[in-house]
């Protein structure tokens, strides 16, 4: 009795991944709950972990293979060694994740490949046509119908639940749309003649691409930059570091982006309005504060989440950034611990940058660019005196945000930071 | 001491029993709390029984035209005891079924009825006396409406007398003045005239059937007119006077005043919600012009209290009522279903012609600001139309001209109560014109008419 192994789905808005790596191979033992092979997705590298138990009788996606569309069958398990493969496997509940509707027809043994390059967004033909009309990327879309199909309202950018950030909403209103019979045009790809070596783009680079794209051409950006002073702060951090115990559960040592991270979850609980997505319909304003924290990792970034950064204390918020940060690196975050977030930071400090601005990160309205501290030189009454400051640059979608919104929540960022006692109020 | 639940339903008809069931597949305990009939008015004194008694005008319509089938009969008799009977013995076979599901899926019934107070507990009365209390933390009212009274033109039982005296008539009135041209009225006026009854309708508006599309509205008033009724619009009745065997009606038509004396009054204008006596007056429960509001999960202004159905307002329709209740069940149990909306409730009237239809007018497309495409096809180019003597009906379909949407659609004719569903369908796939027009309709149906109508729309019709 032969099982297919269907490629799953690790997150509900995967569509397709990569097959990374098969961590067994043809002819071994699989016993529930071994891992048996790495998925890529657009974000995070998963454990494939096996349900049933038997024998691997075929691979039919070898690994490297790109865009394996989810319920792609990947592999064959058999219940003897060796079994015989003539015959391809008769469907079987998918052993790995919950049952989606079938993608893709489970492929007879002997053709795998095109299974393994088989992709199938679902969308109602409705949802497909305006899509088509108005140049919208279905595969950016995040379906809200039964199965995670895309019907037309998600197109309208107007989600009837909370809207998982992961999914950049349409770009535009489909009223606006542009003439129906003209969807813009792809630009031609230029023709490189410099000698060059191509380094084909991850999962991660295309939605990193398309996202960040999407983010500049739709979301109307404005920019507010405030000086902030640091030297309170960063006495108030040596003195709090100093009291953490050594080593053992309780011990800390913060960083000014931790401090950051707390203040702009202070200013935030008292400017609800720049935690807050813009649909068609409605501003949607979160109710909890989480924020995502940019975290560079090789061959792109990722932003892990920072949940209830208002209520958390210091302690808490350094030792979950170090967490996050670390398995980010590791490629090991769960998708609930990068998709959500109602505001973004970004701090390029450390690499002692002065200041720079961000690209908002959809649905969310806003991102703060946080520069290097440093000595400068600041006007105190009518003296010059020297002071630790940094230059912190608010990104703001203007539909959600106005001017004086997002001036008001710097300053009370500001003031936050340079009275950080304040923060323990 | 209360009885525990985890969830009572306060109301036995299409939105509570479907609730009470849904609610029970999802492992909840559930007691329902009915004072008169499981089924509700759908199922006692509405949609069901009127369709049997619909069913015997058609069957004396059929006798109307034996000639053309080939058949002639003499001697013919209307029996009305037995038309009643029937009725009254089809609700009650359904209103047993309902019994026996809600014991098949363990929902308790409670006879009484029900009283919020507060705190998650209901009271349960029964001739003005408490005969139980119960507890559940989640609480959904479902206690429907009743017919709306015009002050002056109340209803006595008798002479002037709502939907539960009609559909239960002693003797065949010789005329009759149904006020109000909505689904309810014109039902009765299809059956009473084709049983003989001399019928006229008066509407306020300015056509009958008013929540139809314009054109369908037209047709049917035209089909009506040659059955013999008499239809004034725009017309309002002003009073009327109980003589000892007639009623002196007076309407008011385009300024004009006049009198009609008829054996029997139908008052058909509406109804309001039952929102009295369930205990609401000391909750945070909104209710507004008879009917509590909801959100899209039949969320009360109380925590813990829900409204479905007529109760929760418009459209009353019995089976906006049971989806409502699954909706607002799933949603109590944590399935985070899509919000309950109105965009794709049908509408059918069983008078003759029926008449049924989804989503949005001609005229409410255009005020919408679509860019409409109209496709319509008429029974006389449908071979199994005319084969089965029913040549009358038309079939309108709107289509957004820019992205293929069906807008609405709309029917008017033989057996087209049963076929709207096909649009309703297409309608929640969000299909568009090309999807409808690569279907295949089996022939000969009169459903090959839905087809044609999809490509008249786009100037692709083959039998018209």
């Amino acid at each position: 009795m032969a099982i297919n192994i269907l490629m799953p789905a690790l997150s509900p808005t995967m569509t397709e991944g990569k097959l990374a790596k098969w961590l067994k191979h043809e002819g071994d033992e699989v016993k529930s709950g071994d891992v048996l092979a790495e998925i890529e997705t657009d974000k995070a590298t998963m454990e494939v972990e096996a349900v049933d138990e038997g024998f691997i009788g075929k691979i039919l996606v070898p690994e490297g293979t790109e865009g394996v569309a989810v319920n792609a069958v990947i592999a064959i398990l058999t219940a003897t060694k060796g079994e015989a493969l003539d015959a391809p496997a008769a469907p079987a509940p998918a052993p790995v994740a919950a049952p989606v509707p079938v993608a893709a027809a489970p492929a007879p043994a002997a053709a795998p490949v095109a299974v393994a390059h088989g992709e199938r967004v679902f969308a109602s033909p409705l949802a497909k046509r305006i899509a088509k009309q108005a140049g919208i990327d279905l595969a950016s879309v995040k379906g809200t119908g039964p199965g995670g199909r895309i019907v037309k309202a998600d197109l309208a950018g107007a989600p009837a639940h909370a809207p998982a950030p992961v999914a950049v909403a349409a770009p535009a209103p489909v009223a606006a749309a542009p003439a129906p019979a003209a969807p813009k045009p792809a630009a031609p790809a230029p023709v490189i003649t410099a000698p060059h070596t191509k380094l084909p783009n991850s999962t991660m680079r295309k939605v990193i691409a398309k996202r960040l794209s999407e983010s500049k051409q739709t979301v109307p950006h404005f920019y507010l930059t405030v000086n902030i002073e640091l030297d309170k702060l960063l006495e108030l951090r040596a003195e709090l570091n100093a009291k953490s115990p050594k080593d053992g559960p309780g011990a800390f040592k913060l960083s000014v982006n931790d401090l950051i991270i707390k203040a702009c979850g202070v200013a935030l609980k008292r400017h609800p309005g720049v935690n807050a997505s813009w649909t068609d319909e409605a501003i949607i304003q979160y109710d909890e504060v989480d924020i995502s924290i940019a975290v560079a990792i090789p061959d792109g970034l990722i932003t892990p989440i920072v949940k209830g950064a208002d209520r958390l204390g210091l302690a808490a918020i350094s030792n979950t950034m170090k967490d996050l940060g670390a398995r980010a690196k590791a490629g090991k975050l769960k998708p609930e611990e990068f998709q959500g977030g109602g505001f973004s930071i970004s701090n390029l400090g450390m690499f002692g940058i002065s200041e720079f601005s961000a690209i908002i990160n959809p649905p969310q309205a806003a991102i703060l660019a946080v520069g290097a501290g440093e000595r400068r030189p600041v006007v105190k009454g009518d003296a010059i005196v020297p002071a630790t400051v940094m230059s912190a640059t608010l990104s703001v979608d203007h539909r959600v945000i106005d001017g004086a919104l997002g001036a008001q929540f710097l300053a009370t960022l500001k003031g936050l930071i340079e009275e950080p006692l304040s923060l323990l109020l | 001491m209360a009885d525990n639940f985890d969830l009572i339903v306060v109301g036995g008809g299409p939105g509570g029993y479907v609730a009470a069931i849904r609610a029970a597949q999802l492992k909840m305990k559930v007691a329902v709390v009915e004072a008169k009939h499981l089924g509700g008015i759908c199922l006692n004194w509405g949609c069901i029984p009127t369709k049997a008694l619909l069913r015997s005008a058609e069957v004396k319509h059929m006798l109307d035209h034996l000639p053309e089938f080939g058949f002639s009969a003499e001697n013919v008799k209307v029996d009305l005891g037995k038309i009643v009977a029937r009725s009254r013995g089809v609700s009650k076979q359904l209103s047993g079924g309902i019994a026996h599901l809600l014991k098949k899926n363990k929902v308790t019934v409670y006879d009484g009825y029900g009283r919020l107070m507060g705190g998650g507990n209901l009271a349960v009365n029964r001739d003005g006396k408490p005969v139980a209390m119960l507890h559940a933390p989640h609480i959904i009212l479902a206690t429907g409406a009743r017919p709306r009274q015009i002050p002056g033109l109340e209803v006595d039982g008798k002479q002037i007398i709502s939907y539960f005296e009609a559909m239960v008539p002693e003797t065949l009135p010789k005329s009759l003045l149904i006020m109000g041209s909505g689904a309810i009225g014109v039902e009765f006026a299809s059956f009473y005239r084709a049983l003989g009854t001399e019928v006229t309708i008066v509407e306020m508006l300015d056509r009958i059937l008013p929540v139809e599309d314009a054109e369908i509205s037209g047709i049917a008033r035209k089909s009506f007119e040659k059955q013999g009724m008499k239809i004034l619009t725009s017309a309002v009745v002003k009073k009327a006077e109980k003589g000892p065997a007639s009623v002196k009606v007076t309407v008011e038509v385009g300024g004009k005043e006049q009198v009609f004396e008829v054996e029997k009054v139908i008052s058909a204008v509406g109804i309001v919600g039952n929102v009295e006596n369930i205990g609401l007056e000391d909750t945070k429960v909104k209710v507004e012009r008879t009917h509590v509001v909801v959100d899209g999960f039949g969320r009360t202004g109380e925590p813990g209290v829900y409204a479905i159905g007529d109760l929760a307002g418009p459209p009353w329709l019995a089976h906006k009522a049971s989806h409502e209740g699954v909706v607002c069940v799933e949603a109590i149990a944590g399935l985070n279903p899509h919000p309950f909306e109105t965009w794709n409730i049908p509408g059918c009237t069983y008078a003759r012609p029926q008449v049924a239809s989804v989503g949005l007018t001609e005229a409410k497309a255009k005020e919408a600001g679509h860019e409409i495409r109209v496709g319509r096809f008429p029974f006389i180019g449908n071979g199994k139309a005319i084969a089965l003597g029913e040549p009358e009906g038309l079939i309108k379909t709107i289509f957004d001209a820019k992205t293929g949407a069906l807008l609405g659609a709309h029917m008017v004719g033989a057996e087209v109560t049963e076929m709207i569903q096909g649009y309703v369908i297409a309608r929640q796939l969000e299909t568009t014109e090309e999807e409808l027009m690569h279907t295949i309709f089996p022939h000969p149906t009169i459903s090959e008419a839905m087809h044609e109508s999809v490509l008249d729309a786009y100037g692709r019709a083959i039998h018209f």
